[in-house]
């Protein structure tokens, strides 16, 4: 036994020495900004699941729920009381970067923290009923064209969240100039949104495709377009992206981490490290094909800019459409 | 005949042991609940929301639990008003009429077993009446638009005081509390924060489940407390059961009209149990008239009230299922619940959650026949926990509210914030102002708002869209008609429960 474990210990010392110089010691901790159950929760769970079956940290990995102001919480917690822990991960989504951009965390920016990297996506949508006159996202958009007030949205955000934006981001690309005179209805989630497309009293739905799955199996729901690089793989794969019909709008919604500011740099290089190596393994592709996950993984030394030019482009939105001055 | 089929995968979720034993353990709770008086079905449900959050419950789970905790009470509610003559709940204020004097009468036993099969009639009619109508409703319900939606929560508050409301004004004020605490945090429509006062946990609103808990639960206790932990009431003698299968035989026709009776006052938004057993007593007085002794311990006079408020409390479902509006307070903090496990009532939960909604309605169909069992042969049970002093009860309760509360969200600030309901519940409810108006105007109120914005971003801003369609136009007269009515005829009817409850024995 006590050869084993001699040996064992022997052997994940010098994996350890040769693969990476810094490693965590003991406990590590992930931080979810929201109550349990929902994406951040998830985000956390699965990342240390398959990190400790991965051997990637020594101990375990604890998931913490930290709700409040959608993550302006924990984004606080992060910033003031841990900013030299370097155990600490936090999920983010595209979530984070809106409300960073749109200053709903007061006093609090992009470059407070260390953006380590994203593992998967979910990709925006923008589709209509199955009895609607548009065919495709272009007849949609030069309806919007003619007369901004003409086409009617409804998503799962608030006004000037995700959602919403897509619509903006998709109108831009398509040379629309009068973006805050388009209608958008804010529901409480996307199911309440789609039931107002799908029952007609609404022309068009904004959202994840995630969402969207259960309504556009039974053929209720017409998806004009995925605001995505590529078309995405299995059943979604008919689904025409925004791109391939001249409109180059991405709208990713993203999952991944940050972690603290003041953190050494060999803490920072094995996470990003960390999770590269977890995005490449067929633990993780499990369970990205388990969830709907869509793989979605910027190079590690272009996450940090991917961020910040998200935040870029959301504050610009922001502002043209009025909600921030 | 779809509808079977959905039911038989809803039996497949309640029967599996897991389920059945939590719709077992609400049942017998909920009974209990119902036969301690002063506490009500919606504070019963309140109670135990935090436990589903302790045990980390599924959300069918969860609700099974909490549906046959409501299905309880309204079989419990009788027990007290027969042995007592003290209405377990205000739905079971009519059976103390004709309970009591049975009673009285060396017949409590044989009370007591009749209104459990009336409660079953009641309460089987108006799950029957669930299950044919719901499932309509909730295509129906694809026809509305926001400008629909809007009339439709005009009409809930409309009808809010309900007929049988005591102070319109203390519910008015009551209203606005709850609509006032919903404006606090990210208003949807403008994407600006409200009221927040830049505290960051505020930003995403007041969670409701916390303001139930806090409103109900945590008041509640403070009661118990005031009340320096009561000692509990002296065991009560039941005498011996001879209720005979020709009695039980002869009280049918009573049982179905009064479950009909009952479940179409369920349905109706505003009317809710109290009326349903009102009702149906009224009218069994009027269809037998001579022939039967009301009053002075007629079986019928007991049956009546019974299946009418458990009819009605399946028929309170409909309205809340299909449409997201409560028809009572209790369904409105079950609406609460279902809305903080994520799932949005209405047509799409019929499609996407058909697992929970089926789940909880053959739940309540086991339920039942899990109550009668319970409610037979085992009435004594209940009868002697009616002498339990509370002070065991309430250290209990205490801690499953706080655990619950903590295994939500992990925060000791919403631990802070519900104390703050408690206590503002508290001194609401010693000022006589009622608590499922604010809990109704905090769960409502919001989507009265992002319904009429939405409807007037579709319009592009033109108001007549809220009174252009012919089912708009319909609500708005509903809502008129349950906004006059009460004031007109409330007294009147308030008079004659008040008077025919005089009529009665007078209570020791």
């Amino acid at each position: 036994m006590f050869i084993k474990t001699t040996i064992a210990f022997a052997a994940a010392a010098t994996f350890s020495m040769s693969a990476m110089a810094w490693q965590p010691s003991g406990k590590v901790e992930c931080l979810a900004p929201a109550d349990p159950g929902g994406g951040w929760d998830f985000t956390c769970r699965s990342v240390g699941n398959v990190m400790q079956q991965l051997d990637l940290v020594e101990g375990s990995v604890q998931t913490v729920n930290m709700a409040g102001a959608g993550g302006g919480v924990a984004y606080a917690h992060t910033v003031s009381k841990r900013k030299n822990d370097d155990k600490l991960i936090v999920a983010a989504s595209t979530a984070t970067t809106t409300r960073l951009a749109q200053k709903q965390f007061p006093g609090m920016d992009a470059s407070m923290v260390k953006w380590i990297g994203a593992l998967g996506a979910d990709y925006g949508i923008i589709a209509v009923g199955k009895d609607s006159k548009y065919q495709d996202l272009n007849q949609l958009m030069d309806a919007v064209k003619e007369n901004p007030r003409g086409v009617k949205f409804a998503g799962g955000s608030a006004r000037g969240g995700w959602d919403h934006l897509k619509v903006l981001i998709a109108a831009k690309a398509a040379g629309a100039d009068k973006l805050p005179s388009i209608p958008y209805l804010s529901y409480n989630n996307g199911g309440e949104a789609m039931t107002q497309v799908v029952g007609g009293q609404v022309d068009a739905f904004t959202g994840d495709v995630s969402e969207a799955t259960g309504f556009m199996e039974s053929g209720d729901l017409r998806v004009l377009a995925v605001l995505s690089e590529e078309r995405l793989p299995g059943k979604f794969g008919d689904i025409p992206t925004a791109r391939e019909q001249g409109i180059d709008a991405l709208g990713p919604n993203w999952r991944g981490f940050y972690m603290p500011k003041d953190t050494p740099e060999e803490a920072q290089q094995y996470w990003v490290e960390s999770i590269d190596t977890l995005y490449a393994s067929e633990e993780w592709k499990a369970v990205m094909k388990s969830n709907g996950l869509i793989p979605f993984h910027p190079k590690a030394a272009e996450f940090e800019s991917f961020v910040t030019n998200q935040v870029q482009e959301i504050e610009d939105l922001s502002r043209e459409i009025g909600l921030l001055k | 005949m779809e509808t079977i089929g959905f039911l038989m995968e809803g039996f497949a979720v309640a029967l599996t042991p897991y389920n059945l034993m939590f719709a077992l353990f609400g049942a017998f709770v909920g009974t209990l609940i119902g036969c301690l008086p002063g506490l009500g079905p919606a504070n019963g449900v309140a109670i135990l929301i935090p436990l589903a959050f302790t045990l980390g419950l599924p959300p069918e789970t969860a609700m099974i639990l909490l549906t046959s905790v409501y299905a309880g009470a309204m079989y419990g509610g009788r027990i007290s008003s027969i042995l007592l003559n003290i209405p377990g709940d205000e739905p079971a204020m009519m059976t103390c009429l004709d309970g009591y004097p049975m009673a009285q009468k060396g017949r409590a036993a044989d009370a007591l077993a009749i209104s459990a099969i009336a409660s079953f009639a009641g309460s089987l009619i108006g799950t029957i009446g669930l299950i044919m109508l719901a499932p309509v409703l909730a295509r129906f319900a694809l026809t509305f638009g926001p400008a629909e939606y809007f009339a439709l929560f005009l009409l809930a508050f409309a009808t809010l005081g309900g007929i049988t409301g005591k102070n319109p004004m203390k519910t008015v004020i009551a209203a606005t509390l709850g609509i006032m605490i919903s404006t606090v945090g990210i208003d949807i429509s403008t994407g600006t924060q409200r009221y927040t006062g830049g505290v960051l946990e505020l930003y995403e609103g007041i969670d409701f489940i916390l303001a139930i808990v806090g409103l109900f639960a945590i008041s509640e206790l403070l009661f118990f407390v005031e009340a320096r932990m009561g000692k509990g009431r002296s065991k009560v003698e039941m005498g011996k059961l001879t209720l005979t299968f020709k009695e039980v035989v002869s009280t049918l026709p009573t049982q179905l009209r009064g479950g009909l009776l009952g479940f179409i006052a369920g349905v109706l938004p505003g009317a809710g149990a109290s009326l349903g057993s009102f009702i149906s007593y009224t009218l069994e007085k009027s269809v037998l008239g001579k022939k039967g002794r009301f009053g002075e311990g007629d079986i019928r006079g007991v049956v009546a009230p019974e299946a009418g408020n458990n009819g009605a409390a399946s028929g309170a479902l409909v309205p809340m299922l299909t449409l997201g509006v409560p028809g009572s307070g209790t369904t409105a903090v079950l609406l609460a619940m279902l809305i903080s496990l994520n799932i949005t009532p209405g047509p799409l939960m019929f499609t996407q959650n058909a697992d929970i909604v089926w789940g909880v309605i053959a739940a309540l169909l086991i339920g039942n026949v899990l109550l009668l069992v319970l409610n037979i042969p085992m009435i004594g049970v209940f009868v002697r926990l009616l002498s339990v002093p509370p002070m065991y009860l309430l250290p209990i309760v205490t801690m499953v509210a706080f655990v619950g509360i903590y295994s939500i969200s992990h925060s000791t600030f919403d631990l802070y914030f519900m104390i703050v309901f408690g206590v503002g519940g508290f001194i609401l409810r010693k000022l006589d102002i009622p608590m499922v108006p604010i809990i109704l105007g905090l769960l409502l109120g919001p989507e009265m708002e992002k319904n009429l914005g939405h409807a007037l971003i579709l319009s592009d801003g033109d108001w007549t869209t809220l009174w252009s369609s012919p089912l708009a136009i319909g609500l708005w007269l509903v809502a008129g008609l349950g906004l006059v009515l009460p004031t007109v005829f409330g007294p009147l009817l308030r008079r004659r429960m008040r008077n025919a409850i005089k009529e009665g024995p007078v209570s020791d």
